[in-house]
């Protein structure tokens, strides 16, 4: 008998289901990852506080990546400044209007990609919005996360945020030029960052005096060189299979408000696959309803 | 405050599931938290509280596990007290999280099918 709403002798159902609450969301990032990893190119999750220097590092880094084809999505509440900032600087970008939203998610990035040639980057940079907490559970499909910690902050914050911590591959110390003006106990950080990262990466950079740039530069580029490498073998020719651009449907459900809807989604993907016929055209997924707003059939 | 979006997207899968299984009513639903799931629990409580009016989890009981982080060493096996260095210095080995300290899981529905 239920004693919670009185409803006499209903038939109670357990149904198991041990689900990630953001399943919803690691799927779309699975599917952004798959299209960076197949256009090799190196999608990097900048976090921090706000005002860590997160921009400031994306602009020194267009000084010492000559020859780096470099690209980015800012995350900003109201405004493009960042994303200006960044075009300025020679960094093709985009801003992401979050609106109240304390973090980007996947599908927030992959619509992001709609009309912006990502394709042609070496390094994506998506600059998520400034926050310790909330950006750090959502996957977006990057290869890694950056998380920006400026001097001025304090040692003690990777023990008060232990989760974006956690998450981080490198940990940049920015803002190091104004080091002789505080007592920033370097030490203490990284011992702080060992108590919360089993490995830390720690580079110490200031966007200023381009200190720690050539480190920056260097990680980076063995960051690179993996999703390089995957490219040129999955694109290597097989016996039977050749490299050919193809269309496939498939869906993505994704949530506005408070609706859930999927939507077919047309992409063009160089795959390498076998196939016996000239042409082949894959559907996966059902015909559902369609998307308001901006035509999400694109080509990415 | 992304507890709000997470809450969201939760109570949107429950319905889902109800639907599918023409459930007519909710009555509970099981959730394991993970300390390091970044996710306050109290904000999760008011947010599940503010979403489910006019959802089929309106009179919804919420049970939600909680599990502390836990880290140990992959070779030894030996756990690691809060606050220690993550790192095993007799097998010079990084510590490992165990799966349930940063779940986020829905784990079960009890649902009214008629
Ligand atoms: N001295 C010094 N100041 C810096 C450095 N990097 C950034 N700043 C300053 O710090 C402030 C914030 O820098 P931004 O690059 O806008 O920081 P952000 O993390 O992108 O900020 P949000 O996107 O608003 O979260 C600016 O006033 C920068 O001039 C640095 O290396 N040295
Ligand atoms: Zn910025
Ligand atoms: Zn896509
Ligand atoms: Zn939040
Ligand atoms: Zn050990």
């Amino acid at each position: 008998m239920c004693t919670t709403c009185g409803c006499g002798d209903p038939e109670l159902v357990p149904v198991e289901l041990h689900e990630k609450i953001l399943a919803g969301n690691d799927r779309i990032a699975a599917h952004n990852r798959e299209h960076f990893r197949e256009a090799g190119v190196l999608a990097l999750n900048i976090m921090g506080s706000p005002g860590s220097g997160k921009t400031a590092l994306l602009e020194a880094s267009a000084r010492v990546l000559g020859g780096v084809r470099l690209g980015a999505v800012s995350a900003d509440l109201a405004t493009d400044n960042d994303a200006q900032r960044l075009s300025r600087a020679g960094i093709p970008s985009k801003a992401i209007t979050t609106g109240q939203a304390c973090h980007l998610d996947a599908e927030l990035v992959h619509r992001s990609l709609h009309d912006f040639p990502w394709r042609e980057l070496d390094v994506f940079f998506i600059e998520n919005v400034g926050n310790l907490v909330c950006p750090a559970i959502y996957d977006l499909g990057q290869e890694a996360n950056v998380v920006a910690l400026s001097v001025t902050e304090g040692e003690d914050k990777p023990l008060k945020y232990p989760v974006m911590f956690q998450k981080a591959d490198l940990v940049l110390v920015t803002k190091v030029d104004l080091v002789p003006h505080l007592d920033f106990d370097l030490p203490r950080l990284e011992d702080n960052l060992r108590r919360v990262m089993p490995d830390p990466k720690v580079l110490r950079v200031s966007a200023r005096t381009g200190e720690g740039m050539q480190a920056w530069k260097a990680w980076l580029e063995a960051r690179r060189a993996p999703v390089v490498a995957g490219r040129s073998k999955e694109a290597r020719p097989h016996e039977h299979a050749h490299a050919h651009p193809h269309e496939h449907t498939h869906e993505h459900a994704h949530a506005h408000g408070a609706t859930t809807h999927s939507h077919p989604h047309a992409h063009q993907h160089a795959h390498a696959h076998e196939h016996h016929g000239a042409e082949e055209r894959h559907q996966h997924g059902g015909g559902d309803h369609g998307h308001e707003g901006s035509g999400h059939d694109h080509e990415h | 405050m992304h507890e709000y979006s997470l809450v969201e997207a939760l109570i949107r899968r429950v319905e889902e599931e109800a639907r599918s299984r023409r459930a007519v009513a909710i009555h509970g639903l099981k959730v394991s938290l993970g300390e390091l799931a970044g996710v306050d629990p109290e904000l999760f409580q008011t947010a599940f509280e503010t979403f489910r009016q006019g959802t089929l989890c309106e009179r919804t009981a919420l049970e939600v596990v909680h599990y502390p982080a836990r880290w140990v060493c992959p070779r030894c096996g030996k756990t690691f007290a809060r606050g220690d260095i993550l790192r095993c210095e007799p097998c010079g080995a990084p510590a490992q999280l165990t799966p349930q300290s940063d779940a986020l899981l829905l784990d079960a529905i009890d649902m009214e099918i008629p």
